[in-house]
């Protein structure tokens, strides 16, 4: 689409302007501040110039917070994708029993975060949980809050039941945008199931599929609520995950120099991997608007 | 390659049809010639996609039996009839290219890479795409990629139909000529039976031998240009080919008159009772303007088309159109119409009635 | 007409694995979604002797105290009504700022959009504990810690830059032919804007909407970081279940169950376009 070139639109993005400014950059200023100082308490600063951040590159605690926080996202895009994608193909077409595992695979979506660890809190319980109980009388030993393993499987499980949904619905969507004709060639054309998977539906997906992954890259490596309320970040440091060690050393030990350069550094790392989906996306876009 | 035979077939979206009118196909017996070439016309919502859609194998009909050959394939899925099928709207793999396209269907089936080889270069001379034959689909306009359609649907050789389902509509009208000459050769040379579904009837006319009319699910006519053009056997098809279309006069018959208000107009055959609704059909190449003889009319106006006028007068409160030759000078003074006795055909609800003494033209 | 449905029931046998195959990964996968809540409105329906000295799979001994509890303690109840406003407040700002911007997005080009639409996005993969802090520090500063405003405005900064992504998707699928007859036929800005554009894109409107309320309702460490009393949200008030006497499950539950209602009714009045609305516009 050819868009005119009009300056005077900057008027009609002033409020988003003025009100993110607000919310975003004034608080940015305070991290930045933050970041080249030190206090010894009672609210004296002096300049410390890049020292957290060289600190904060060389900690050894961050780097263990930052592979896990790695390995979480990995391993929670390479289940929640495919299964996303293969739930998508199993939906009802259209009819009540569409409306209905619309609306139930959207719940958990709608659960407040701490809200949902909370119930998986509950449900891995050995005592009073299904799932835990259940494992347990399997002779099964489980126990997140003691064993690291476990504790990972009830985070990864807890996201995939959170957040596969949203993958799913997504394709759904994608799906349902392709013609009937397409699937009729295809008969046609005697193509395989997988062919019509590989030829017809995975490129249709393939924007609403970037979208997905995008968000929950970001999402899943900004986590914080649900493992924090499930696990505590333990046991030992083992679901400490980069939000929730943030947390710990902004608010719990009140190290704001630190906090704050490591604050940075992390939003400056999601910054330059969603800008790279980002640049993928719109060429996409544009591909597409050539047709 | 071989000739399909449609039973008893009907068709309804309905799971309990109640009555004829839940049903998108009426109880049709109908064959299709091997190797003929055959446009199937009609206006939108008429049957004809259900009617492709059947012969294809997408749809199951809720009646009837569909034989290709001697084979009963009613409940044969689509791969097993071999046949192929162009779109209304171009469906072609996007993130293959164009030559990969081509070849989808002959891979699918398991065929020689040389032969393949062969074939896509062929079709994409037809098609006059060899220079983007190694371009991904994406990217191509509307029109190169119905025209990879048609080369897919075109590409095997063993089919025992093409159906297209107006597969003109997005290209633009030079284009359209151009492939429809090429659909037409292609037919000559392969002798592959082609359907064609399509609304317009210059297209129809000029692709096909046989043109099938369907009107509210039903078959009303099959027959050449000329049949249709000449003894529509259902006022639809008289109002529908031409341009402008058969005039159509309520009429009283007797014998080899017919009363319009009282005066009478000869017909060129004798007519046993006619009962129900009935009219005269005349086509306005076949009425004249005269300033003595005939029916009185009221002229409206005269559209000047280029190689001939339509005057639209006024005939006892209803519209008749009027062919007149390009030089012919019409005067204000000319306000009698005469109808040519042996180009009228008689309808009795809507449909053609014989004249007494021949058989009746079934549909 | 005799053998016309002859064949039919050789059909239903084809037809029927694949359809079943669906069903029962479809019947798997809900079950996985809704094992884990159902076992939440048990628990919020046992008394708490129940939750903890027997292992039930459905409450022996039925009872609503716990939810009696919550609606008629104000201090628990409260927590709704401050989550609830903050929520509509939040979605209100973001949809009325964010229409314009993403109407000047979707028609014009101007100086800087482009880095102006990034820099926007980058503000929803600002990780909120990283603004926690400072946003804590910010409000305080200007007295307006411990009130809706607050949380509804820390929200935007996720929001504002959602809303607009969204509309613009949506706002790109209405032909500029629109907007030039209206100018034509002599509307003003505003008015074609509200009278003409805005009911084009309701549903867009709908689908951002729908985003905002879930994001804002589900988020937890600001709306916590930023309030106290006053304002302080249902997901925060649930921490207090864990008091000196022990964990009282039974009401955790209860208000663990309230906090899905609202989610859940927003669902189901927006059913029919969740399709769509997930793509976001964008297919």
């Amino acid at each position: 689409m050819d868009k005119p070139v009009n300056n005077k639109a900057w008027f009609l993005v002033l409020p988003v302007l003025v009100l993110v400014a607000f919310s975003a950059v004034i608080p940015l200023m305070t991290v930045v501040n933050y970041s080249v100082q030190d206090t010894f308490g009672n609210n004296v600063f002096f300049w410390a110039g890049l020292e957290w951040f060289e600190q904060a590159l060389s900690s050894s605690r961050l780097h263990d917070a930052l592979l896990r926080q790695i390995l979480f996202s990995v391993i929670i895009l390479a289940i929640q994708v495919p299964l996303g994608i293969f739930v998508a193909l199993n939906m009802p077409k259209r009819g009540f029993w569409a409306s209905l595992c619309l609306v139930l695979m959207a719940l958990p979506l709608l659960i407040p975060w701490n809200v949902v660890g909370t119930i998986w809190q509950i449900f891995g319980r050995v005592d009073i949980g299904l799932l835990g109980y259940t494992l347990d009388k399997l002779g099964i030993n489980y126990n997140y809050t003691a064993n690291a393993i476990d504790a990972w499987v009830t985070v990864i499980v807890m996201d995939v039941w959170h957040w596969t949904s949203l993958v799913a619905l997504l394709c759904y969507a994608g799906l349902q945008s392709i013609p009937d004709a397409y699937y009729q060639a295809a008969k046609i054309d005697q193509a395989s199931r997988w062919k019509v998977f590989r030829y017809i539906e995975l490129p249709k997906m393939q924007g609403v599929l970037l979208i997905a992954i995008l968000l929950r890259f970001m999402d899943s490596f900004m986590i914080y609520t649900e493992p924090f309320v499930v696990t505590g970040g333990g046991p030992g440091n083992a679901t400490t995950f980069l939000s929730i060690d943030l947390v710990k050393m902004a608010i719990g030990q009140f190290d704001l120099g630190p906090a704050a350069a490591f604050s940075i550094m992390y939003f400056l790392v999601i910054m330059l991997i969603s800008w790279v989906f980002y640049t993928v996306m719109t060429n996409l876009d544009k591909r597409e608007e050539m047709q | 390659m071989a000739k399909i035979t449609l039973s008893n077939l009907a068709h309804s979206y309905v799971p309990q049809p109640k009555g004829p009118q839940d049903f998108a196909l009426k109880e049709m017996d109908h064959v299709w010639e091997d190797g003929a070439s055959y446009a199937l016309l009609g206006s939108s919502g008429c049957g004809k996609t259900t009617l492709l859609n059947i012969i294809s194998g997408l749809l199951r009909p809720s009646q009837g039996r569909v034989l290709f050959g001697d084979r009963d394939v009613t409940d044969a899925p689509t791969a097993e009839r071999n046949i192929a099928q162009v779109f209304q709207f171009p469906v072609v793999y996007d993130t293959m290219t164009v030559r990969d396209n081509l070849a989808f269907p002959l891979r699918n089936r398991g065929m020689d890479a040389d032969y393949i080889r062969q074939r896509v270069q062929a079709i994409a001379q037809m098609i006059g795409m060899e220079a983007v034959l190694d371009r991904k689909a994406r990217g191509l306009t509307a029109d190169a990629k119905q025209k990879i359609s048609l080369g897919r649907g075109m590409v095997r050789q063993d089919v025992n139909a093409i159906l297209f389902d107006e597969p003109l509509t997005v290209i633009d009208p030079h284009m359209k000529w151009e492939l429809r000459t090429q659909l037409k050769s292609l037919h000559r040379e392969f002798n592959h039976t082609m359907i064609y579904v399509t609304h317009d009837q210059t297209e129809a006319l000029t692709f096909a031998e046989k043109v099938v009319v369907m009107y509210d699910g039903r078959v009303v006519q099959i027959g050449t240009a000329q049949e249709l053009f000449e003894t529509p056997a259902h006022t639809f098809v008289g109002y529908f080919i031409g341009s402008p279309g058969m005039n159509l006069l309520d009429a009283r018959i007797e014998g080899n008159v017919a009363h319009i208000e009282g005066s009478v107009v000869p017909l060129g055959a004798g007519y046993g009772p006619v009962s129900g609704r009935t009219q005269i059909g005349i086509r306005p190449e076949f009425v004249r303007l005269s300033a003595s003889e005939g029916l009185p009319v009221k002229l409206r106006r005269v559209e000047d088309v280029g190689r001939h006028k339509i005057v639209r007068a006024e005939f006892f409160g209803r519209e008749i159109n009027i062919i007149a030759d390009e030089g012919a000078e019409i005067g204000a003074d000319m306000t009698r119409v005469t109808f040519r006795p042996e180009r009228i055909s008689v309808y009795a609800d809507d449909w053609r009635v014989a004249p007494a003494g021949q058989l009746g033209e079934a549909a | 007409m005799s053998d016309a449905t002859l064949s039919l029931p050789a059909k239903r046998s084809r037809a029927l694995p694949r359809v079943n195959g669906s069903a029962v990964v479809m019947g798997l996968y809900i079950l996985f979604l809704m094992l884990p809540i159902y076992w939440l409105v048990n628990m919020s329906l046992k008394t708490n002797t129940e939750i903890t000295s027997t292992f039930t799979l459905w409450p022996r001994d039925l009872t609503f105290a716990n939810y009696r509890t919550i609606l008629t303690d104000p201090s628990w109840y409260m927590g709704y009504v401050n989550s609830l406003i903050y929520v509509v407040m939040n979605t209100v700002i973001s949809i009325s700022v964010a229409l314009p911007a993403a109407y000047a997005f979707s028609r014009y080009r101007f100086l800087g959009d482009k880095h102006l639409f990034f820099w926007l996005l980058t503000n929803r993969m600002a990780p909120p504990a990283v603004f926690a802090l400072p946003f804590f520090q910010l409000y305080s500063s200007v007295g307006l810690f411990d009130t809706h405003i607050a949380v509804a405005l820390a929200h935007c900064l996720f929001n504002v830059p959602l809303a607009v992504w969204i509309l613009e998707g949506f706002m790109r699928g209405v032909p500029k032919e629109i907007d030039e007859t209206a100018y034509i036929d002599g509307y003003s800005f505003p008015r074609f804007f509200v009278k003409i554009f805005m009911p084009l894109i309701a549903s867009g409107i709908g689908v951002a909407a729908f985003f905002c309320f879930m994001f804002s309702w589900v988020e937890l460490l600001l709306s916590r970081t930023l309030t106290s009393v006053n304002a302080k949200p249902i997901a925060a008030t649930m921490t207090r279940t864990v008091s000196a006497s022990g964990m009282d499950w039974g009401v955790l539950a209860a208000a663990g169950v309230l906090t899905i209602v609202p989610g859940a009714l927003v669902i189901y009045f927006v059913r029919n376009y969740i399709a769509k609305g997930f793509a976001l516009g964008r297919v």
